[in-house]
């Protein structure tokens, strides 16, 4: 499960000896996070990322859990129960911004992981499950986030529910059938609340199991790096502990003076101020939104206006679920044996314009139903389709990929002469005259 | 797991028609325990259904007498928002002039009301898009381009009639079952 010349556990202390043979979870952490476990020594700021989200799942775990003592889900005292929780209880506000704001970090963390696993290639071989993995911990992150939304009962919690359930009418024959029973009811009411906050509850946890075996997978290669080639020998690598440990402490810290004024200072600016006015069944908000972090599928969703043989509704669903269960059919799409975007001049100008293709998704999302936006929500989930379906197939095939370099080792401690624009890891063995790619699978 | 071709002297274990008593009891042990892991799966699924006082909601009655033509109100029937509308002659005679060949979902206004009170609209207030209030009953709000309803979610757009013109909305709003059971006062339910 590791190089071999990973750092074995060997326990001084008779106590640690003693719980060794009893019970190796001390050696579990120290092979999986200690300095047992060998990590490439050139991985940039955006491996911070997995740690962070990991730590953004411990937060709103203990966050949630302290919420969910003073919280009641009935539909007739949830809003004053969310409103007793800012008001009466002790640093009740604290916890309660904490864990709104501290899902938005989560998602921004998240995001950044997913965008740095395009970027260098992370979904390819030997790290498909990884990929896998983590595209189902981020479906599981959606559900969770779109409960929690619902608990505090104001006016966007209730008209979510409406709409997201309202999602599943769309399925044909038995979508009404699905809705009411997703629901307990023919509108969101008491019972849905209470579902939802029980799956809230246990979701969370459902995700922690996920996280540890998509460390589990990803630990049987070792981690991937941005030069994107394999790891030859010792010399390539570090120990986890103290090497990452401290870089990934550093960008808890980072993370953490955020959340701090977020929490502090705009606890409510990624929030909606309609959601301070208790659910009404009879009135919908003017202008309804998800949180941010599900504007690019609202997105999506609303740019199907007309019927093409199936109803617009139907293709607008398809077309948002589809987005996601695309990209688990990423590691097969792109068929390109050089993993790191650094040594690929094409993919990466696509890869640039697919994250600006996602923000202006995410920004007409938030925006009303109407023209031009409408017209930029189709354009942009045609781009969004034809990146992953089109573009990627045939660059990976046609591309000519820059000269990769010898080994990591000589990546960080050789960047090409002279070239200051080239990205590190340009090997200084490139020749002008010498453009024959070494693709990363076919090394050692 | 032994089957019968692992055998080396069948005669002895094989029982009439060469089944093995341990083959039998295998597959009835097991075909048992999927049967009732399978039993135990319906009330977990339908414990979420309605429950019975979700669905024990009775009818209601609205009393018409003080909406006037172009009024419209909302109340509220199984959980769900209700309009009520008094169509004026105008917004009778707009729904009747669109040809059905116009509609999504071809209805006439005759067919959405009752015979002999064809002014009086009655639908579930309930886009069929993703289930959000139109908007266009009370007084100055939007009612979109074809004069019903708007709903402002995803920007469907309803006619006089509550007949789906425009945007993403596959269907006319729900007319429910109702009966009149005088002039003014109508059963939904
Ligand atoms: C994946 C982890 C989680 C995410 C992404 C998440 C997300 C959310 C969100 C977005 C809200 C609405 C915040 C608001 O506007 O007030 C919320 C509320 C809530 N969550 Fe979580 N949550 C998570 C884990 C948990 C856990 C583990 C628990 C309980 C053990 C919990 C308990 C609650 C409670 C009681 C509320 C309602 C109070 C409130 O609205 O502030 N959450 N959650
Ligand atoms: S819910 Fe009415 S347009 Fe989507």
């Amino acid at each position: 499960m590791s190089f071999p010349w990973a750092r074995q556990y060997d326990p001084k202390n008779p106590f640690m000896r003693w719980m060794d043979e009893k019970l190796p979870l001390p050696r579990l952490v120290y092979n999986a996070v200690g300095a047992g476990y060998p990590v490439p020594r050139n991985l940039n700021y955006f491996w911070n990322f997995g740690v962070l989200a990991g730590l953004a799942l411990v937060i709103q775990i203990v966050t949630g859990i302290v919420l969910a003592m003073h919280y009641a889900a009935s539909g007739d005292i949830a809003f004053n129960s969310v409103e007793h929780i800012m008001r009466d209880v002790n640093s009740g506000w604290l916890f309660r911004y904490l864990h709104a704001n501290g899902a938005s970090l989560f998602f921004v963390a998240i995001y950044i992981h997913m965008f740095r696993g395009l970027y260098y290639g992370s979904y390819k071989p030997p790290r498909e499950m990884v990929w896998l993995l983590g595209l189902v911990i981020y479906l599981l992150m959606m559900a969770t986030a779109f409960m929690g939304y619902v608990l505090p009962w104001g006016q966007m919690s209730f008209w979510g529910a409406q709409v997201i359930t309202g999602f599943f009418s769309a399925i044909p024959l038995v979508g009404e059938e699905i809705r009411v029973w997703l629901l307990g009811g023919y509108a969101p009411d008491g019972a849905t609340l209470n579902r939802f906050f029980s799956l809230h509850y246990l979701l969370p946890f459902v995700i922690a199991g996920v996280v540890i075996l998509h460390i589990w997978a990803l630990h049987i290669p070792g981690s991937g790096n941005p030069a994107g080639i394999d790891v030859k020998g010792e010399q390539d690598t570090v120990p986890f502990h103290p090497y990452y440990t401290a870089k990934d402490g550093f960008g808890v810290g980072i993370f953490l003076i955020l959340l701090a004024i977020m929490t502090f200072f705009l606890p409510n600016y990624l929030g909606h101020a309609d959601n301070y006015i208790p659910a009404n069944p009879l009135s919908t908000p003017a202008h309804i939104v998800p949180e941010w972090y599900f504007w690019p599928f609202y997105a999506i969703l609303r740019a199907f206006t007309v019927d093409l043989i199936l109803p617009a509704k139907l293709w607008g669903v398809l077309a948002m679920f589809a987005s996601i269960l695309l990209l688990f059919f990423l590691p097969w799409l792109d068929r390109s044996p050089v993993r790191s975007g650094n040594y690929r001049p094409q993919f990466r100008i696509w890869f640039w314009v697919l994250v600006l293709d996602v923000l202006i998704l995410g920004w007409m999302g938030g925006l009303p139903p109407e023209e031009p936006y409408v017209m930029i929500s189709q354009v942009a989930t045609i781009y969004y389709f034809a990146h992953f379906l089109i573009i990627l197939p045939i660059v990976s095939r046609i591309e000519r990929p820059l000269p990769l370099p010898n080994s990591i080792t000589e990546a960080i401690l050789r960047p090409g002469k002279g070239e200051q624009q080239a990205p590190p890891g340009m090997g200084s063995e490139h020749q002008p005259g010498d453009p024959e790619p070494r693709p990363a699978g076919q090394e050692a | 797991m032994a089957t019968a071709e692992h055998i080396e002297n069948p005669p002895a274990e094989l029982g009439e028609g060469g089944v093995r008593r341990r083959d039998f009891l295998n597959i009835a042990a097991v075909s048992v325990a999927a049967v009732g892991g399978v039993a135990t799966l319906f009330p977990l699924i339908t414990q979420m259904s309605p429950s019975a006082d979700v669905l024990a909601l009775a009818s209601i009655e609205v009393d018409l007498a003080g909406i006037e033509p172009g009024q419209a109100i909302k109340t509220t029937w199984r959980k769900q928002p209700i309009f009520v509308r008094n169509l004026t002659p105008q917004e009778i005679a707009a729904a009747n002039a669109t040809p059905l060949a116009d509609l999504r979902d071809p209805q006439t206004l005759a067919e959405r009301t009752q015979e002999g009170h064809g002014n009086w609209l009655i639908t579930l207030a309930v886009c069929t898009h993703l289930g959000c209030v139109p908007l266009g009953a009370a007084e100055g709000e939007n009612r979109g381009e074809f004069g019903g309803y708007f709903c402002p979610c995803h920007g469907s757009h309803y006619d006089t009639a509550g007949r789906i013109r425009k945007g993403p909305a596959p269907l006319n709003l729900e007319v429910p079952e109702y009966a009149f059971t005088s002039d003014t006062i109508v059963k939904i339910g």
